[in-house]
């Protein structure tokens, strides 16, 4: 183990006649930018911007998007309103009240009667779908999201719900381990 | 990160004034912890800064703790080290409540000043002699101590009045020698230039700056509070927000920061995954840091160069981790799940891609007369000046000090990687621009290097009492179930005591100061940010400049805003 740090002098040297002229660094800088200018004009193009929103961007399938509330077979709701998501979130964003299931085929299983999270106290770290025990929580793609009001930022159960069978639905992070 | 062990070995009572009846011990992170009475501190810090056998010479840090249940309710800590001999010291000061005053170390460490204003601000400890104490973080219009343990979490106060500070030295009129009247400026709060809410007032003679102060805080969210009332792991989304160009290391140097206080490790994996993601996340701060260095003084194309291989890395890291800016990737014992199949390839792909962009911006920058004039000579900052103001980090090594966290006290295996520290003499802003950018390049040597090694197996540890079990286990196993519940509801448990651990962010020494009291929430978290104590400085650096510099050495320093407010 090395406790005598190797070190490298970064310092320049006096600038030299030709540099302290102006002229050859500026014709060399425009060198450097006439390149990147054919290049991408001509030849292959290596442009970091897309015209949004026209073209939008890949992103991969760990994108910690809006929520998704997944659903059974039948279209009932998997989550069993634990509390597990609510006591984990960092910022505080999710409220849930549970009710009775009476549906339930063992007996006291819970549902929830209020799922509410809100968007615009969400940081989106997906703490919660980590915390799920039953996989009923995950996250989508979908991250343009735009409110006129407070009030409409707070999603309930009825927007947050699985829409359509899985596999059509723009998956983000889910548990991966 | 082995701390030196020496540390016991030295005489201290027979080197520290009225050593023998010091409480001197070492504490669980190897520092030694001197507990000391206030009459007696600044002798003390003196001959720790003095003595040749002790000679520690940065102030890393000196925050307050409140224990409401003591005696003495209040803890001054000072986190010391010694850059030569390589220890480091914690020096404590009980204080009472009602009686809550502390000489200010300010004449023994200028590093003193932010951090014991801060101190004051969160705590309402006095430090007398200190040569400026107000509030710093919180508005002058806040009532109350936001730190102490008895404020509630939840309360706000609205601003009602305006008010802005107003030093008083700028609301007197003056005039110079020619009886011209000097004129005060305000530099922000709301620029671009000043890359984040920071406000400086600067008094003008002509174009000349006289006096300058600055007034931060714009961006204060009380987070350490925040982290009080919250679990250990819920910590990490709230560091992405303090040095968010560079997200990815707050939240590593703080799962090294819990996982010591645990003593857990992550296995190898997950550590060289944290090294590559690191030192790719150092190169994008530095290119942030470069870009709009250079944008502000007039040279737009490099920021669009830097910013090209700085958005490839996000995309790498979103791949990873599901989110670009605030990734959440670090775990306390790891990550949070392995990285995708790819991420070899692209890492390989960067490795390439990268240098391309440095070199051009080298070739449009480094030797450009007009760049070299605005740069050299403006803002220079001597070795020791720069560290007894506290610095680290890249701006420290353009001063000529080799400091380098990875090298003196290295962590995640740094010592196995080889490369080498860039440092440089003259310490202005051109020399901060040398070594950020020669930076960048030995950052690119170690990810190739990680990524030769990069081993398979587990990213997080396997320890329940830490990490979540896996999730296939969780949903058909009773046991893991159950140690998924306590892990949520009761969170990590660390024992009860206090360490300082810390690495090189991308602006110096990013360090955190843990207390935990053994419950599954953290008793105190204190955040030493690196640009804090960089920008102590920046007021005293202003004066014989013109405004127009005040801008490029703005730039260079890289001040953080969320990481500076906090």
């Amino acid at each position: 183990m090395t406790r005598n740090p190797s070190t490298v002098n970064v310092d320049q040297p006096e600038s030299s006649l030709a540099d302290r002229s102006h002229l050859l660094p500026i014709f060399n800088g425009l060198a450097v930018t006439l390149r990147h200018f054919l290049r991408n004009l001509f030849g292959q193009r290596d442009v970091a911007t897309i015209q949004y929103p026209e073209v939008k961007r890949q992103y991969s399938e760990r994108l910690r998007g809006r929520h998704i509330l997944t659903t059974k077979d039948d279209g009932s709701l998997r989550c069993v309103a634990c509390y597990m998501c609510e006591t984990v979130c960092p910022a505080d964003c999710i409220h849930i009240v549970a009710e009775e299931d009476p549906n339930a085929t063992v007996e006291w299983e819970k549902k929830p009667l209020v799922f509410e999270i809100d968007l615009l106290r969400c940081v989106f770290c997906g703490y919660c779908v980590d915390a799920c025990p039953k996989q009923a929580l995950i996250m989508s793609r979908e991250h343009e999201m735009a409110f006129t009001t407070r009030a409409e930022a707070v999603v309930g159960i009825e927007q947050l719900r699985q829409k359509g069978p899985i596999e059509e639905q723009d998956l983000g992070y889910r548990p991966y381990y | 990160m082995t701390v030196s062990s020496a540390n016991t070995e030295l005489p201290l009572r027979d080197l520290l004034p009225g050593g023998a009846d010091l409480k001197i011990e070492e504490a669980s992170d190897g520092h030694a912890v001197i507990t000391v009475d206030r009459t007696r501190l600044l002798g003390v810090l003196e001959a720790l800064r003095d003595r040749p056998e002790l000679k520690c010479n940065l102030l890393a840090d000196v925050c307050g703790v409140d224990y409401p249940d003591r005696e003495d309710r209040f803890e001054v800590v000072y986190h010391l080290a010694s850059l030569e001999h390589l220890h480091r010291f914690r020096v404590k000061v009980p204080v009472a409540e009602g009686d809550a005053v502390v000489p200010s170390a300010y004449g023994v460490y200028k590093a003193a000043d932010w951090f014991e204003r801060e101190a004051y601000d969160m705590f309402g400890i006095r430090f007398e002699g200190h040569p400026n104490l107000k509030r710093i973080l919180t508005h002058d219009a806040f009532q109350g101590h936001p730190l102490r343990k008895d404020y509630d979490p939840g309360q706000r106060w609205f601003l009602t009045d305006a008010e802005t500070m107003v030093p008083e030295w700028a609301t007197a009129t003056s005039e110079d020698d020619d009886q011209f009247e000097t004129q005060v400026l305000n530099l922000g709060p709301s620029h671009p230039a000043t890359h984040g809410t920071l406000r400086t007032v600067v008094r003008l003679d002509g174009e000349v700056i006289t006096r300058a102060e600055c007034e931060i805080g714009y961006l204060h969210r009380c987070f350490e509070k925040m982290s009080e009332t919250h679990g250990w792991q819920q910590v990490i989304p709230y560091t992405d927000r303090l040095n968010y160009c560079s997200s990815m290391m707050n939240g590593v140097g703080y799962a090294l920061a819990a996982e010591h206080m645990l003593g857990v490790e992550a296995p190898p994996r997950a550590q060289v995954v944290r090294v590559i993601l690191s030192e790719l996340s150092r190169v994008m701060d530095h290119c942030v840091c470069l870009g709009a260095n250079l944008v502000d003084l007039g040279a737009l194309t490099n920021f669009w160069y830097f910013f090209q291989p700085r958005e490839e890395i996000y995309g790498l890291l979103e791949a990873c981790a599901g989110g670009r800016l605030t990734v959440s990737y670090a775990r306390i014992g790891g990550l949070a799940h392995d990285v995708p199949a790819d991420f070899v390839e692209r890492v390989r792909f960067l490795l390439g891609y990268i240098p391309k962009f440095i070199d051009d911006v080298d070739k449009l920058v480094t030797r450009n007369r007009i760049f070299r004039d605005r740069t050299e000579g403006v803002g220079v900052i001597s070795g020791e000046e720069a560290l007894a103001w506290g610095w680290t980090g890249p701006c420290l090594r353009a001063s000529g000090v080799p400091y380098d966290v990875r090298r003196a006290w290295p962590y995640m295996g740094y010592q196995d990687y080889d490369f080498e520290v860039p440092v440089a003499t003259t310490g202005d802003t051109y020399a901060r621009y040398l070594v950020r950018m020669e930076e960048m390049r030995q950052s690119l040597r170690i990810v190739e290097q990680a990524l030769e090694r990069l081993p398979d197996g587990p990213v997080i540890t396997d320890n329940h009492h830490v990490a979540l079990p896996p999730k296939s286990k969780v949903y058909s196993e009773m046991e893991s179930l159950i140690w998924h519940f306590k892990l949520i509801y009761e969170g990590i448990k660390i024992p009860a005591g206090d360490g300082y651990f810390f690495t090189e962010g991308a602006n110096g020494e990013l360090g955190y100061y843990l207390v935990s009291d053994g419950g599954g929430k953290p008793y105190r978290i204190k955040v030493r940010p690196p640009c804090f104590a960089v920008f102590q400085t920046y007021p005293h650096m202003l004066v014989g400049h013109m405004v127009a510099d005040s801008i490029a050495i703005m730039g260079s320093l890289n001040i953080i805003a969320g990481e500076l407010d906090r």
